[in-house]
């Protein structure tokens, strides 16, 4: 779904992935909650399978008891360049923007659920009910983000809102938008520096250094071809490492 | 092969139309007690919007489930139309006359219950109309053509109104008939519909050449409409079990399994209904599940050759979803229930012939044909969406809400009104075909044994 036109836009935001960095914190899942206004996953909504994440920390286990590794990785919407959940929306509701992102437009979901069928990363999640905040929430929420209703379909939106207000201000002030200025919830959240989000048209970003390192792969590209903007760097393990500096 | 007792024009008259000049004794409490469960079924969907999908058990990562599975079923039902009005009279097969209508009827009702089911499974059913109809002009907003849940519509869209114009041209003979046995508001409603059919030459040769032009036209319908349906899963690379390239014929030759199978259901149940043991034969029964044995071990053997082609690719994701699918309880129990009522108890039982001849047997091994065509498009949905990648993090299972099994048993009541209604106004078994295939019978001497034979139309004129 790449237009020519969107090559020679002036951003395309990308994100990077150091899963040899992360802790398992959490810290990133929360900042989101707050940031996004996502509703409060309450138990019973973890036991429907129901629960809002637009970046969730998944847990694997890897070898066997003693020599047993705990692993990490983020996963949130990978804003793929060929995402399989934009040509079967009925209505647009979701499509890919001329600055790389995959972007869901809730006026127009009607909530076929089409789009998270089409996900391979499972990171497109339906308001089944509609959502309630505690009365002592309701000022809380965040008045850049809209409140989604009943029915339609949310996803990690890249924090489009911060996007939006850097553009602005730096349009304002007249100069281009700096390296790091921008920084969704959860790369703000992250103690560990694992997330790093910039612009991957500007070569000298850190964010584009870094996925073009060794390290970067992206996920279920090479079955899927899905062009992901979001790049993972691997694990290198001391262990691993040793053998193969040795 | 006898396929009618031969009457007089009267008493096929009198007798076909049975339950549309009188009332049936049994009509008024079997229409109560479905009416009754239609409006249940409609409460049900006032609830489901008042409250919202969280009602069902639909989850993530199996956003679709019986809903969805239920209008898959009911466009497989509706094959019956097209391959008994269409296929089988550019064939011309005699035997296919008195089920003509019902089964054009079954295709139009299944079909608009089939529609009804994307709706009331959407998030925001009140706003579906922006699928297919272009719904802002001035931002230049159209839908997307790239979503097959936009060739949805206009497939089924297609074969509704082929098979109403079908219905429709098919019942314009009988409809003169009933007008002359009318009196009052039914005599009104008769002209009106009638369209001023007075049964003369001309009129006979139009209403012939519509009736074989909208059979050709419906053709390819009869591969598109499943196709299409199919390709709402198939066209899916994320979700591994329904990325499949044969899954457009396989869900065609499904659907034929189902639909001819919909029709012995119902012709059982017209010869038991209205009596109409002159004109419903054993030998009717008998061609039907002739058909069904080849149409059946055509859908088994795809059924291996999917599974087949699942094995082939050893990818992990679709080893679990298969695991899940055969080994896994209740899926086990579903895809054991699903084979044996699909294929192992109903084809070898049409094998022999005191099964095709018994109308009992008939119609509950095409119950189980039904049963089983429901199991399989459940058993593709549901664990394909369980298992969908490799990330075992996400991987989920579904059972339905007491909402959606309420939505099934409502489809089929919904249905099963429908038909009952019609019935009361419009004959269910063609008039003017009976008449037709006498005139058109004769004899032929073989030897000492006389053999009825078939005259077609050129050959009178």
């Amino acid at each position: 779904m790449v237009q020519p036109a969107q090559q020679i836009a002036a951003h395309h935001w990308g994100m990077t992935v150091d899963v040899d960095r992360c802790t398992g914190c959490q810290a990133c899942v929360v900042a989101c909650q707050a940031e996004n206004n996502l509703p409060i996953n309450l138990e019973e909504h973890f036991h429907q399978k129901r629960a809002f994440e637009w970046i969730r920390v998944e847990r694997y286990w890897e070898g066997e008891f003693p020599n047993i590794k705990a692993r990490f990785i983020p996963i949130l919407c990978q804003h793929c360049e060929n995402a399989p959940c934009e040509p079967v929306c009925p209505v647009y509701a979701t499509y890919h923007n001329d600055q790389g992102m995959n972007v869901q437009v809730y006026n127009r979901c009607v909530g076929t659920r089409y789009c998270a069928n089409g996900c391979p990363y499972q990171v497109r999640f339906f308001n089944y009910w509609e959502p309630v905040w505690p009365e002592a929430l309701r000022n809380q929420l965040n008045p850049d983000v809209t409140v989604r209703s009943r029915g339609v379909m949310e996803k990690c939106s890249f924090c489009v809102q911060r996007i939006r207000r850097a553009r602005i201000e730096a349009k304002r002030d007249g100069r281009a938008v700096a390296d790091g200025e921008i920084q969704p919830a959860c790369v703000q959240a992250c103690p560990t520096n694992t997330l790093v989000f910039g612009d991957l048209n500007d070569p000298n970003s850190k964010v584009s250094k870094l996925r073009n390192g060794r390290r970067a792969y992206r996920l279920l590209n090479d079955a899927l071809r899905t062009e992901p903007n979001v790049y993972y760097l691997a694990r290198v393990d001391n262990d691993e490492a040793e053998v193969a500096h040795g | 092969m006898q396929q009618h007792r031969e009457l007089s024009e009267q008493q096929i008259n009198v007798q076909l139309l049975n339950g549309t000049l009188a009332t049936p004794r049994w009509w008024k409490w079997a229409v109560l007690g479905l009416l009754i469960i239609v409006l249940a079924g409609f409460s049900t969907f006032g609830f489901m919007i008042n409250k919202g999908l969280g009602v069902t058990g639909l989850n993530r990562p199996v956003f679709w489930g019986t809903l969805i599975t239920t209008f898959v079923f009911w466009v497989g039902i509706s094959h019956a139309g097209i391959m008994i009005s269409a296929i089988l009279r550019l064939t011309q097969a005699e035997w296919r006359r008195p089920v003509t209508r019902a089964a054009e009827l079954l295709t139009v009702f299944s079909l608009i219950t089939a529609l009804s089911f994307p709706v009331i499974h959407a998030g925001r059913p009140w706003r579906i109309i922006y699928w297919i109809l272009p719904y802002d002009f001035s931002r230049g907003i159209w839908p997307n053509v790239r979503s097959p849940l936009v060739w949805d519509p206009a497939a089924i869209g297609t074969y509704l109104t082929g098979s109403i114009l079908f219905l429709y041209v098919a019942l314009l003979p009988d409809l003169g008939n009933l007008r002359d046995r009318t009196v009052g508001w039914r005599n009104r409603l008769y002209s009106l519909l009638s369209l001023g059919w007075r049964g003369n030459s001309r009129q006979w040769r139009m209403q012939t050449t519509a009736g074989i032009l909208l059979s050709a036209l419906m053709l390819p319908i009869f591969v598109s409409v499943h196709s299409i349906v199919s390709w709402d899963f198939a066209v899916t690379p994320s979700v591994e079990g329904w990325h499949s390239t044969i899954f457009a014929p396989y869900f065609v030759i499904g659907a034929v399994h189902s639909g001819v199978s919909a029709v012995v259901t119902m012709m059982a149940l017209m010869r038991w209904l209205w009596k109409w043991d002159n004109f419903i034969r054993p030998e009717h029964f008998d061609a039907l599940a002739r058909l069904l044995i080849v149409v059946g071990t055509a859908w088994f053997a795809f059924t291996l050759i999917e599974l087949l082609y699942s094995f082939y690719t050893l990818e992990a994701q679709e080893l679990a979803f298969r695991d899940m699918q055969i080994f896994q309880w209740p899926w086990a129990f579903l895809f054991i229930v699903f084979l044996i009522t699909g294929f192992f108890i109903p084809v070898p039982a049409w094998l022999f012939k005191r099964v095709r001849n018994s109308i009992p047997w008939m119609f509950w091994t095409s119950i189980s044909v039904n049963i089983g065509m429901w199991l399989e498009r459940f058993l593709i949905i549901v664990p394909a969406l369980s298992r969908k990648q490799p990330f075992v993090y996400t991987w989920g299972s579904y059972h339905p809400s007491l909402t959606e099994m309420m939505m099934i048993v409502w489809s089929l009541a919904f249905v099963g009104m429908n038909m009952l209604l019609f019935a009361r106004f419009f004959p269910l078994i063609p008039l003017f075909e009976q008449k037709e295939a006498q005139a058109f019978s004769s004899r032929i001497q073989i030897g000492r044994a006389s053999v009825p034979a078939v005259l077609r139309e050129q050959e009178q004129e």
